[in-house]
């Protein structure tokens, strides 16, 4: 009964949190563009489809995605895991070697994995003249997604402050964009920001509170988050980096094929 | 008939890619280096199965009705002519899929509870609810403007690689200002919101742009609007945690 009142809720806020887009799509194209709907009857019944897919999505979410990032946070952790007391005054970064390990390999599989990450890898092996190459560059942005949680844990477990450590990090990126060849540089940005999936973002949420949770000396509202930035920020200085390589290897080889973008 | 069957099984193989990996990398750590029983198996497994028959649903749904009308849409507006009108659009673009996203909602909800344990709030329902709802909200008008401005872009041909770079450089002073405790989840927002319901919809109106005004490369002019959507969320949500605690 609990779990029928609990989506039945859920279906509810799904429905509310819809219909703007719903609206807005119709507005535009009923009152300002003077257009008919071409099919009324097949937007109506994927509308129908997106409230009861949502509304099972998000009830799973909170009975399986966020509960496993919870778990893996809580167990990683564990004192026979990390191999002392988990209530031990300090207990030394390397103790948690298994917690980067998951970390790394959750983002790198769900990366290397995603449709988007693998059509704008085709992309930029079409635009880049086969300089930089599809393969490499879709392993390149998922080792980044991977770095990213992986650091972004180790983070979390050494306490170092995100205030100093994200401003770092925007700096290192703003310098490769101002560096790297042009036409890489967008695609890069907009790679680091799907990198992370539907599907992993919760995990990855729940991993970072649920480790800043266990570690000693943390505070989850304000260690909590950052892991999913750390990811985007490291996918796209990977991607960069490799474009900036990529791009001095081709020049060498013979000059003119990549360079300025316009 | 058989028709419908291979396609019922073509979307299930999409989210099994989706969750795959995920599901592979848990089930080896679990079973080679934690070698615990795990807590309450059947209810993650159901809720496994939930969110893989959501996403079928949801993402066939979204082929169906929202994203070919977006694009539709998106590509009218490029061809129209119409600043004002263009302007409008993409801002109730980004705003309303921030809204519809499901991670966020769901994320934001996660931060509201947090914040209440935390004491940054009060730990109430309604304060939570309120919370969630003003971050969600914040990030919401952050994409619409980032549109706005990436359209901008667009049309005046600035050049991408400056924008990002000034923008990445300019969001430190803020997070100099900014209480602690909203840095991370500003951070997050960027990367939270864009993803399934933001990302197509974006997508097709960058393209749509360049592809309707002469001189410009829809490869070129066409990416960059997902990068300003995943920023501009981190210059709003700080501004939001300054504004909400003070400085």
């Amino acid at each position: 009964m609990d779990i029928l009142l609990h989506v039945a809720r859920t279906g509810g806020s799904v429905a509310l949190n819809v219909a703007p887009i719903l609206a807005v799509l119709l507005f535009f194209q009923l009152v300002v563009l003077r257009r008919r709907l071409a099919n009324p009857r097949r937007i109506l019944t994927g509308f129908a489809y997106v409230l009861v897919g949502l509304t099972l999505f998000l009830v799973g979410l909170e009975k399986a995605l966020f509960p496993i990032g919870r778990l893996m946070a809580a167990q990683l952790t564990g004192a026979d895991v990390v191999g002392m007391a988990a209530d031990a005054a300090s207990v030394p970064w390397w103790a948690f070697g298994w917690v980067y390990a998951f970390g790394a390999a959750v983002g790198f599989a769900a990366a290397v994995a995603e449709p988007t990450l693998i059509a704008v890898s085709l992309k930029a092996e079409e635009v880049s003249g086969g300089a930089i190459r599809a393969r490499s560059l879709r392993m390149m942005a998922a080792a980044g997604v991977g770095a990213g949680v992986a650091f972004g844990t180790l983070r979390i477990v050494t306490g170092l402050p995100l205030g100093y450590v994200l401003p770092i990090l925007c700096v290192v990126v703003a310098f490769q964009a101002l560096t790297a060849p042009r036409l890489m540089v967008a695609l890069a940005f907009d790679t680091g920001a799907v990198g992370t999936s539907t599907v992993t973002i919760p995990v990855v949420a729940a991993l970072g509170l649920g480790l800043a949770a266990a570690v000693p000396g943390r505070d989850p509202v304000v260690d909590g988050f950052g892991l999913i930035a750390f990811a985007v920020l490291f996918t796209i200085m990977a991607m960069l980096a490799y474009a900036w390589g990529a791009a001095h290897l081709a020049y060498r080889r013979k000059p003119p094929v990549t360079g300025t973008g316009r | 008939m058989g028709r419908q069957v291979q396609f019922l099984s073509r979307l299930a193989l999409g989210a099994a890619r989706d969750l795959g990996p995920l599901l592979i990398v848990v089930t080896l750590f679990q079973l080679v280096v934690l070698r615990e029983p795990v807590p309450d198996l059947v209810g993650t497994l159901i809720g496994v199965a939930l969110v893989m028959l959501g996403l079928i649903l949801f993402v066939r749904g979204l082929d169906m009705g929202l994203f070919p009308l977006g694009e539709s849409m998106a590509h009218a507006f490029a061809r129209k002519g119409s600043l004002k009108a263009l302007l409008l659009f993409a801002f109730a673009l980004g705003f309303a899929a921030s809204v519809a996203e499901p991670t966020l909602l769901a994320v934001a909800r996660e931060a509201a509870h947090t914040a209440a344990m935390g004491g940054v709030i009060a730990d109430t329902e309604r304060a939570r609810i309120a919370y969630a709802l003003a971050l969600r909200l914040t990030v919401a008008v952050a994409v619409g403007v980032a549109l706005i401005f990436g359209v901008f872009r667009i049309l005046k041909a600035w050049r991408t690689h400056y924008v990002l770079a000034a923008g990445y450089v300019g969001v430190i002073p803020l997070v100099a200002v900014a209480p602690a405790d909203v840095v991370g989840i500003a951070f997050d927002c960027g990367g939270v919101t864009t993803s399934t319901i933001t990302v197509p919809l974006v997508a097709a109106l960058g393209v749509g742009l360049a592809t309707a005004i002469r001189g410009r490369n829809p490869v070129l002019d066409g990416f960059g609007l997902i990068g300003f959507a995943c920023l501009s969320p981190i210059v709003f949500v700080l501004l939001f945690g300054i504004i909400l605690h003070g400085v």
